[in-house]
């Protein structure tokens, strides 16, 4: 693994272009683009003011820099340079951009979820949208980037507007059984819409892309319902984390549940391992240390750690949560599946340490890390089933089938890992420190 | 007894009876004693009268009356008077016993008939403790029951409890996330109040708009077409080409699924009836077999060709039957295997206990192999890791080989002795191979000469017959000498 040296990075804005070639990030007021492979840089862009929201158009040809405060959304073009663009909002503020799959509109959604303007970067022509819906997830568009969900409410009442992303045009509109929608989320393979009540009341729906309600799936009642939701690459299945800290997969021809895993603070599971991360503080003066262990950089902050396999059964560390506040921090709060669909991870919120593997094959735990600080963040390898992950500290560590590995982040002074994610190649990490980033260069194997 | 009084009073009798004395009837006559051997005897006689007036004096004085008779010159008289009195007071003692007697039959007669009553009062009473008693477990028992009942109503009741405490939790946490919300949205409000107040306070609307260089083209290079009603159908008809086309990707993957089951199920169905049918053809006739393939050949066409619910369901209940049968089967031979095992004491068949002793046994060896395993990769790994000298491991190595090389040096040795022995018996075969081509040769040519020389001699005259008798001999002579002519010395 070999680590780029440290840039400086404003707000966590940091991200590679579609196509994988440049990577932009946004330091303060200024957007800095370069080429991924040399982390030259290649344009430097200037905007109005600190920038909250950085985005790549789908073709990375533009990009898009907002600003929430001002109310405005700068655009600026790769191609052509001194091209500009400047959308403002105006008095009507601005809390949420985005681009639309095409590359050619940005979806601008205004103070208190008033409504959401379309503006086209290829002719005059502004489109809106009235009564979006604050909630969590309230728009999403399809993979192929042909349809977009939206929710909205009316009167008391939730509905989903089905648009085609070519020109706008209102498809589908449909009022949902549900209380107060939470979020929706299109199928991989765009034909199924997937939306989930607010946390009171478990109540997942599935519509299909011409509207029909082709099933609806509600594991409990009156407890605390559902936290995460996602959808499996091939589409076949439906994860859903849920606060009694159970993951529940939906399979796609009979929308019933299929399995439900469990996070239980004893794991007996015979097929699992169990990596415990182990901070091994180097101590001075053992025969084997070598010089070129001292000059890994062995000062008493940042201690090497590895991991060790613990013996079944074993007990994973708890967090009892503080019950009487609302969104407590007790269930899955993060479910990914790898790319191949073959594994997925999971972070139950009362177990923050400890990340869970589960093999979709077998339907059972593949395995459980054990962290020394709680899970920050973690991602799937694009291409392989390959998962790495932060807990803040400074180190990256990896899963795949064939083990664990920890590694120190190389980088002058203390670099704190707090997000992460992959280039789309899968052969490279992106780290952003607080103010910082780092580029992680991997090999083709790892050792255990 | 007291039908005798009751009778004796109604018989008058014509005794001349001054006190009213009791009636005599034939059954007080029967009280007298009666000789056992014979009727009633008389007890005095005109021979006995002296004794009997002695005898009955005695009996009369133990009863405390004098005698009857007296003496009068050493012959018993009879007094006549004390006789009477005698008699008298006999008759009034006789009433009186009789009159005891009666008395103490009526005694009795009360006795029995208060025994019988208590006999049905004690039996009345025993009935009642019969009853209480049954009352009384009936009443156990139904507390009993009462008891249990109280138990799981208790326990429900706990259970009840418990489930009001969770709803209540629920119920908390509900309440607790509805606060957030609400709080939540009225900030939300508020703000929004606040921000409309103070766009009537300002007034000024700041631009909004956008101001851009140059439009840019689409990203997939075509014109924006204007929006009309074809529009509007084309987006209908390529969302439900979309769905179509999802619709059928699917059904083919379910189809190839159903496939590959079906064929699985066939395979299944077709070697569960090939492991029946042995069994089959040794019970019953010859005929069922054949039977059976063909039903399953012309079922395994009929599934093939049709999908439909006939022939699916057909196919699962061919399967479920022979899997009965199978399972019947596995169950019998279980029962005879049981059985066997009992009988046989050293039987041919393997037992338990030894199939564990073996079990035992190999895992004792799989254990010693994978220590000795261990051992052999700790050394290997000691090997690897001593940084001894280069030299040392060298001649170590050297050592090594040169054992290696010993040992390849006196095989090659051997192998080329062996070589060099192959060679001369090769050797000498050829040769003889070749001396015996040439003294075939040889005989076939005096074969020759010789059928010659008799066809020769037989055209002439019988006198040159002795001499080529004596030729032959000779030649026989020189014929055996020719094959050990040529030979060569090794």
């Amino acid at each position: 693994m070999n680590f780029s040296e440290v840039f400086k990075q404003s707000n966590q804005l940091c991200k590679v272009s579609p196509d994988g070639q440049y990577l932009a990030t946004c330091v303060q007021y200024r957007l800095v683009v370069r080429d991924v492979n040399t982390l030259q840089i290649l344009q430097l862009y200037t905007c109005l003011d600190q920038v909250a929201h950085m985005e790549w158009s789908s073709d990375s040809l533009f990009i898009l820099c907002a600003m929430y405060k001002r109310g405005l959304v700068q655009v600026w073009s790769l191609e052509q340079p001194e091209w500009h663009c400047k959308i403002d909002e105006g008095s009507i503020g601005l809390v949420s951009s985005r681009w639309s799959p095409d590359g050619r509109h940005i979806l601008n959604t205004t103070e208190f979820h008033l409504r959401i303007t379309v503006w086209s970067l290829c002719n005059k022509s502004v489109s809106y949208i009235k009564y979006p819906k604050a909630c969590q997830k309230g728009m999403d568009f399809s993979a192929d980037g042909r349809y977009m969900a939206l929710a909205e409410r009316r009167d008391c009442k939730d509905f989903i507007s089905i648009f085609v992303c070519d020109d706008w045009h209102l498809l589908r509109h449909f009022e949902t059984e549900t209380q107060d929608l939470a979020g929706v989320e299109w199928s991989p393979n765009g034909c199924v819409l997937a939306m989930w009540d607010s946390c009171l009341d478990y109540k997942m729906l599935l519509y299909s892309l011409d509207g029909r309600l082709l099933s609806t799936y509600s594991a409990y009642e009156w407890s605390l319902g559902i936290k995460s939701v996602a959808w499996s690459p091939s589409s076949q299945f439906l994860a859903i984390g849920s606060y009694d800290e159970k993951v529940r997969i939906l399979n796609h021809i009979t929308w019933k549940k299929l399995i439900e895993f469990e996070h239980p603070a004893t794991i007996t599971n015979s097929k699992a391992v169990v990596y415990k991360e182990v901070e091994k503080r180097p101590v001075i003066g053992t025969e084997d240390l070598s010089v070129h262990e001292l000059a890994l950089g062995s000062s008493l902050f940042n201690s090497q750690s590895k991991y060790e396999i613990v013996s079944l059964p074993a007990q994973v560390p708890v967090v009892k949560p503080d019950l009487d506040r609302a969104n407590p921090k007790i269930g899955i709060s993060a479910i990914a599946f790898s790319a191949d669909n073959r594994y997925l991870a999971t972070k139950n919120d009362n177990m923050p340490q400890s990340l869970w593997v589960w093999d979709m094959q077998r339907l059972g735990l593949q395995a459980v890390l054990e962290q020394t600080a709680p899970v920050r963040c973690f991602v799937w390898d694009p291409r392989r089933p390959r998962l790495a992950l932060c807990t803040g500290n400074g180190k990256v560590y990896m899963w795949s089938l064939a083990g664990c590995v920890s590694v120190k982040v190389q980088a002058e002074g203390s670099f704190q890992v707090l997000s992460l994610f992959w280039h789309g190649t899968g052969d490279s990490l992106v780290l952003l420190g607080k103010d910082q980033l780092c580029l992680c260069y991997l090999a083709t194997d790892e050792e255990k | 007894m007291p039908e005798s009084s009751y009778d004796g009073k109604n018989n008058i009798c014509s005794y001349p009876a001054m006190p009213p004395s009791r009636q005599y009837s034939q059954s007080t006559m029967s009280l007298l004693p009666v000789s056992p051997y014979s009727g009633p005897k008389d007890f005095c006689t005109e021979a006995n009268i002296s004794e009997c007036m002695l005898y009955i004096s005695q009996e009369l004085s133990s009863l405390g009356l004098p005698s009857v008779f007296y003496d009068l010159n050493g012959i018993r008289e009879l007094d006549v008077l004390s006789t009477l009195n005698s008699m008298y007071s006999l008759l009034q003692l006789h009433q009186r016993a009789v009159g005891a007697v009666e008395d103490l039959e009526v005694e009795q007669l009360k006795v029995s008939s208060d025994l019988h009553c208590q006999q049905l009062t004690n039996s009345k009473l025993k009935d009642q403790l019969e009853l209480s008693k049954k009352e009384n477990v009936r009443l156990r028992e139904r507390e009993r029951q009462l008891e249990a009942n109280i138990k799981t109503l208790q326990s429900c009741l706990k259970n009840e409890k418990e489930e009001v405490q969770k709803l209540q939790s629920v119920i908390a946490s509900r309440a607790t996330q509805y606060n957030h919300e609400m709080k939540r949205k009225e900030r939300e409000f508020s703000k929004l109040k606040e921000r409309l107040s103070q766009l009537l306070k300002d007034k000024k609307e700041k631009k909004h708009g956008m101001e851009v260089l140059n439009y840019v083209g689409r990203s997939d290079g075509r014109r924006s077409q204007w929006k009309t009603g074809k529009t509007d159908a084309r987006h209908e008809s390529e969302m439900y080409k979309t769905l179509l086309n999802e619709f059928d990707k699917h059904q083919k993957e379910l189809m190839l699924e159903n496939a590959e089951l079906k064929k699985v199920l066939q395979q299944m169905k077709r070697e569960m009836v090939g492991i029946l049918s042995p069994k089959k053809h040794s019970q019953k006739e010859e005929k069922c077999p054949e039977n059976i393939d063909q039903q399953i050949a012309s079922d395994e066409e009929e599934t093939s060709e049709m999908s439909c619910e006939y022939a699916r369901e057909k196919l699962t209940n061919s399967i479920r039957q022979q899997w009965r049968k199978l399972k019947n089967h596995v169950e019998n031979l279980d029962n005879k295997a049981s059985m066997v095992h009992k009988e046989k004491v050293v039987g041919e068949m393997i037992t338990k206990e030894i199939h564990q002793e073996e079990m035992e046994r190999l895992k004792m060896e799989i254990q010693q192999c994978k220590d000795f395993i261990q051992t052999q990769q700790q050394l290997l790994q000691q090997q690897l890791n001593t940084p001894c000298d280069e030299e040392t491991a060298a001649v170590l190595n050297d050592c090594y080989m040169l054992e290696e090389k010993e040992r390849l040096k006196e095989e090659w040795r051997t192998f080329e002795e062996q070589r060099k022995n192959f060679e001369m018996e090769r050797r000498s075969f050829t040769e003889a191979a070749i001396r015996l081509g040439h003294e075939r040769k040889m005989f076939e040519e005096d074969r020759a000469t010789w059928l010659k020389h008799q066809f020769l001699n037989m055209t002439f005259t019988e006198h040159l017959n002795i001499k080529t008798q004596t030729g032959l001999s000779e030649y026989s002579g020189q014929e055996h000498k020719h094959p050990s002519g040529p030979k060569t010395p090794l």
